[in-house]
């Protein structure tokens, strides 16, 4: 790889030695021979399985559940119902203040979205759990659902998460998260072109070729040992504190092998119940998901609707940008209020516009619960973006690469959610793309500098 | 349930356990006998975590049942290693970047190492045909590809 050194020689120290270096991974010997101790690579004398039940419908009231034929199936140890489940509605981001509590870990009178935990089993044998949750009888009333997020956001759509009252995160800004910067209609008054197009994604599953799970052994002094792939560890354990109503030192987690995560590990799913199930049952549980639960139940990204609307000057200036930007979170909460937030910072893009609005929504649908991927909020966004950005240069007839270069942010330039640009790079990375792609540009452009004014 | 007995050779070494009747080869090397080097990514068949070589051949053992093995030698990543010295492919694996989460890299170096068995010199679309039934989510495949090619030459040089 060759290093190119001219780029900002005088804000740097020239004594980088390891840049350009390969160094052996210290995870890889365990890796090669098959000595890296995944969660599930434990076996523990006694250990129980956990299947859960789940709803086959996306939105219902549960007017009766029946365990009984469940309980009775040989090997069944144990079946748990919201009941049992010492602090049942949660949401994961309390932990930075971001309610309400939206989310139960088990049902409790209504399901939400097709796949939704209502009861869960546990059994000697993976077999028996499964078996007798095919037992459990659950009695719903069929309720409307609401699939997309225009339609949750009409008046009179059927309400989604009543901890919320209304199909759509209310932040302290209300319905939306906003930014306002300049004036944009004085922006496209001014704008020699206004060009307003949709941009639509579906949700991605990670895929990760070790499945969500965890162990969990009850030990002697009375705390649990949790063996987990959560990518979150420190935000599990909290989270099981509160739901399980148990001190954090009841509770050691042993964790940060990841069989693939993505940000599919990342949500407070599988560990508090089966915590719970080796706290009740005395014995070790281990809950682990299936591929076809991996594939339906884990959190997708989220489903996201850009509309962006630009207003640009036959120079190539883009004058005015108004973006709403729309996350579907699915039934709960999960992290998406803070990816449609992370999204309202992020749409200007790395571009100085001196007239913005935007509004981000997280909505909230009859769907699989999304949360957080790779760039959650943002990456569906610079699609969005740079697509757009192809269509204005083309537009007014002009090359792509020198259309940004005119719209790039440079340091001191005031970005639209109020925080000055530092430490801008992106005319260098332009400039470098430009040679590694011969993609040439006019040499004004291969003269401009992140941080020299003037160029 | 009645118990079935098995036994077969891991790795070169004397197994015989007592089972329950349809338990899968998987199951039954991580369950009973305790070697966790094939992984369980999907138990159907379709993601190539759990490849083990059975008498020569690459084999799904979420697919096999563990009865069905009696008498066969069977080979896991966890057993390549002689003496403390990495095999070719672990060594190629290594050094190329091929492993980052590291959860399909055992099924990853079975597929590779039955190919390398049968046909020393593969070429690059033989590597990638050989490797169709394993999923990998991190890597991108390239740099298990490059691995595999890196590990064939190494063993040519060594022949010649």
């Amino acid at each position: 790889m060759e290093l190119r050194k001219s780029y900002f020689a005088d804000v740097r120290k020239d004594d980088l030695h390891e840049i350009g270096q390969a160094r052996p991974r210290s995870d890889s010997p365990g890796h090669v021979t098959g000595k890296t101790a995944f969660f599930a690579d434990r076996n523990f004398p006694g250990m129980l399985h956990l299947k859960m039940v789940r709803s086959p419908h996306h939105h219902a009231r549960i007017r009766s559940i029946d365990t009984s034929e469940a309980e009775k199936h040989p090997g069944v140890v144990k079946v748990l119902t919201a009941k049992d489940v010492p602090h049942n509605v949660y949401t994961i981001l309390i932990l930075i203040q971001v309610g309400p509590e939206d989310e139960t870990v088990l049902a409790d009178g209504k399901v939400r979205w097709r796949g939704e935990a209502v009861v869960a089993v546990l059994a000697e044998t993976e077999r028996a759990a499964q078996e007798a949750a095919a037992k459990v009888k659950v009695d719903y009333e069929v309720l409307p659902a609401v699939f997309d997020m225009e339609e949750a956001l009409k008046p009179g759509a059927p309400i989604v998460n009543e901890y919320h009252g209304q199909n759509y995160y209310l932040y302290d800004s209300g319905e939306c998260r906003k930014v306002r910067f300049g004036d944009v209609e004085a922006g496209f008054a001014e704008a020699d072109h206004v060009l307003e197009q949709s941009y639509q994604s579906s949700p991605i599953e990670h895929a990760p070729t070790e499945t969500t799970g965890c162990i969990v052994v009850p030990e002697g002094n009375d705390r649990f040992t949790c063996h987990t792939n959560t990518q979150a560890m420190f935000f599990t354990l909290d989270n099981t504190s509160i739901i399980l109503q148990m001190p954090g030192s009841k509770l050691h987690f042993v964790g940060g092998t990841v069989g693939g995560g993505f940000g599919g590990k990342v949500d407070v799913i599988v560990e508090p119940i089966a915590i719970l199930g080796a706290k009740l049952t005395g014995r070790p549980v281990c809950f682990v998901y299936s591929r076809e639960e991996e594939m339906q139940i884990s959190s997708p990204r989220a489903a996201e609707k850009v509309v962006i609307k630009d207003g640009v000057m036959k120079d190539g200036r883009i004058v005015a940008r108004k973006v709403t930007g729309y996350t579907d979170a699915g039934a709960y909460s999960r992290h998406s209020p803070y990816g449609a937030q992370k999204g309202a910072g992020h749409y200007p893009g790395p571009y100085t516009i001196p007239n913005v609005w935007i509004d981000t929504y997280c909505v909230y649908t009859n769907r699989t619960p999304s949360s957080a991927m790779r760039g959650f909020g943002v990456t569906i966004g610079d699609f969005a973006l740079e697509v757009q950005m192809d269509k204005l240069a083309r537009l007014i007839g002009m090359d792509p690469l020198e259309f940004r270069f005119i719209n790039a942010y440079r340091d001191g330039d005031m970005k639209a959610h109020r925080q000055p640009t530092e430490g801008a790079a992106l005319i260098e990375c332009m400039q470098e793309a430009s040679r590694a792609a011969n993609w040439p540009v006019a040499e004004k452009y291969m003269a401009m500098s992140s941080y020299v004014k003037g160029t | 349930m009645a118990k079935v007995p098995v036994q077969f050779t891991l790795n070169g070494s004397e197994k015989a356990e007592f089972i329950d009747s349809g338990t899968t080869l998987l199951n039954a090397l991580r369950d009973k006998i305790g070697d966790t080097s094939p992984k369980g990514g999907c138990h159907q068949g379709t993601c190539g975590a759990c490849s083990v070589i059975i008498d020569g051949e690459l084999r799904l053992s979420c697919l096999t049942l563990a009865e069905t093995c009696n008498g066969a030698a069977i080979t896991t990543t966890s057993g390549l290693a002689e003496g403390g010295v990495l095999h070719p492919l672990q060594r190629a694996f290594l050094d190329a970047f091929a492993t980052q989460c590291g959860f399909c890299t055992p099924g990853m170096i079975m597929a590779a190492k039955v190919l390398l068995d049968h046909t020393p010199n593969p070429s690059r679309d033989e590597v990638v045909e050989a490797l169709s039934g394993n999923i990998c989510r991190c890597t991108g495949y390239e740099p298990i590809i490059q691995a595999v090619l890196t590990a064939a030459r190494a063993n040519s040089q060594n022949a010649a």
